[in-house]
């Protein structure tokens, strides 16, 4: 179980997070829906340790894990626990698709042979729709919409407890987007992880969540199941389905 | 606007920036005796360190030695003392020339691009994607350049050290008319055991400046493109003045008698 209380997080003069409170149980499947710019992917970081917030708690499991130091086993522990797919993918750019897939079993505690780790990695790229070909190039060779889906196996490869995908299905095309959507629904369903996903598409919202939250105006305006969000009575989440321009969020920001 | 207050503010910010470098520069030599490792990052890095830089090192030390055997014949000329140049080649290449020309070299090539492939890593989230894979961005970029410059850069200073007084050897006897054989002996009576040592310890100390230059700039990159050039610009300005200072100060220690 992941848990926010009260999380405030400004750069400079700049607030992002005012106040962020949520609960997310144990393999349920959550989205996070707001504006471009109101600190989603600044809140999955704020979960993840790499972005220090200003104040409040996170606690995983009831574990309090804002201040654990860098390098310590329990931070360690804590980051073996999670995948994440970072919005711009964030692949490294020295290694091969595979070697980027693989990460984490070519080194470290997770350690596998190579051809054991290749096998894996070329068996995720499958699953996010890319051929074996693929896994001998350059992440500089790929499209932005390849990249994302590398970056997607990336972090399912090690089938971590919990994962967070930042825009898993921005720059596909709907075809795509649909295989991927069913894949991170089979993820929560099938491996039983916890997942946090982050879009800005309502038909991935639908196929994707459990449960949904919106973030406006630095905190959580509306939470609850998928099934309430269209009677939800909540202007931003209305707005947000409608993708009306009238409405709790402005359209210059 | 108050004079004093100005120039105060500039020491504390660079009080504050030592301080900065000093703990980046223990924290980097602290994962040393903490695993894990990554030898084949620090492979990789030996080689584009070491093996790559060779072709730079020798061009820069071959015509430094060959001009400096031109300019000591000609100065010499004037109180008839010509016939120093292959002590004066071989002293000023291996003490003074060789280690500080092979570390500029590096901080243009090595330092700048550490510096550019680290700051591009960190705005493009990279390091935050290391981080999240359990990996430590210190123990996986940041000690492997650093111990593979400190280590290699010896043998990169020593090849141009030898490189650097075949250039002296080579304008001496093809343009000045010196002996071969002479030269050579000259050369190898006059060196010292202290001149080898003291231009190969302040080799490593180069290198262990460039490289953590370029990764301490780069690990504090801002954000966009502009980040990556500015961080760049500063390792690099960084590590050639530190290069320059830590000349000074070592060879203060080795040769103030
Ligand atoms: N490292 C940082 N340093 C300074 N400001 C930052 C940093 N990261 C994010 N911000 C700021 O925080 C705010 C929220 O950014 P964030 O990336 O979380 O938005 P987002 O909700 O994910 O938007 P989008 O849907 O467009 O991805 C922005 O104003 C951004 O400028
Ligand atoms: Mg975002």
């Amino acid at each position: 179980m992941i848990e926010l209380v009260d999380v405030h997080k400004a750069f400079g003069a700049n607030t992002v997070l005012t106040g962020v409170n949520l609960t997310l149980r144990k393999g349920r499947s959550m989205v996070i829906i707001g504006g471009s710019g109101t600190g989603k992917s600044v809140l999955l970081k704020c979960v993840l340790g790499l972005v220090q917030p200003d104040k409040g708690a996170i606690s995983v499991d009831g574990t309090d894990v804002t201040n654990l130091r860098q390098g310590t086993p329990e931070r360690d522990a804590f980051l073996a626990r999670f995948g994440m797919l970072f919005q711009g993918s964030a692949l490294f750019d020295s290694l091969p698709v595979w070697q980027n897939v693989a990460f984490r079993l070519l080194r470290g505690s997770l350690k596998k042979p190579r051809t054991e780790a290749h096998e894996i990695a070329v068996e995720k790229l499958r699953r996010v729709g890319l051929s074996p070909d693929v896994a001998e190039l350059f992440p500089a060779e790929l499209s932005g919409g390849m990249q994302k889906r590398v970056g997607l196996a990336r972090a399912i490869a090690t089938e971590p407890e919990i994962i967070f995908f930042d825009e898993p299905t921005t720059g596909l095309d709907p075809i795509m987007a649909g295989v991927i959507n069913d894949l991170i629904r089979g993820i929560a369903n099938e491996m039983g992880s916890t997942a946090m996903t982050i879009t800005h598409d309502m038909s991935s919202v639908r196929a994707i969540a459990d449960e949904v939250a919106m973030l406006h105006d630095g905190m959580i305006q509306w939470t609850g199941p998928a099934s309430e969000m269209d009677s939800s009575g909540d202007p931003c989440v209305a707005q947000f389905i409608a993708g009306s321009a009238e409405g709790p969020i402005e359209t210059v920001r | 606007m108050n004079v004093l207050a100005i120039i105060g503010r500039a020491v504390l910010a660079m009080l504050a920036a030592i301080g900065r470098v000093t703990l980046f520069a223990v924290d980097t030599v602290s994962h040393l005796g903490r695993p894990p490792y990554y030898p084949r990052e620090f492979a990789q890095a030996l080689v584009q360190i070491g093996y790559f830089s060779l072709p730079v090192v020798g061009l820069t030390t071959i015509f430094t030695g060959g001009a400096l055997a031109l300019q000591i014949y000609a100065g010499g000329a004037r109180f008839s003392a010509e016939a120093v140049v292959p002590q004066i080649v071989a002293i000023g290449m291996v003490r003074e020339l060789g280690p500080v020309l092979v570390g500029l070299m590096i901080a243009a090539r090595v330092t700048s691009s550490i510096a550019a492939e680290i700051a591009t890593m960190k705005v493009t989230e990279q390091i935050d994607a290391l981080i999240t894979l359990s990996t430590n961005p210190a123990k996986y970029l940041t000690l492997p350049r650093v111990l593979a410059a400190t280590v290699v850069m010896p043998f990169l200073v020593g090849v141009g050290d030898i490189i650097g007084i075949m250039g002296g050897y080579l304008v001496g006897v093809e343009r000045l008319g010196f002996n071969a054989g002479t030269y050579l002996r000259n050369t190898i009576d006059f060196l010292e055991p202290l001149d080898v040592v003291s231009s190969l310890t302040k080799a490593a100390v180069f290198g262990f400046l460039a490289a953590l230059m370029g990764c301490y700039f780069g690990m504090r990159s801002d954000r966009g493109a502009q980040g990556v050039g500015r961080a760049t610009k500063s390792a690099v300005v960084a590590a050639s003045v530190l290069i320059l200072a830590a000349n000074f100060v070592l060879t203060e220690l080795f040769f103030s008698a």
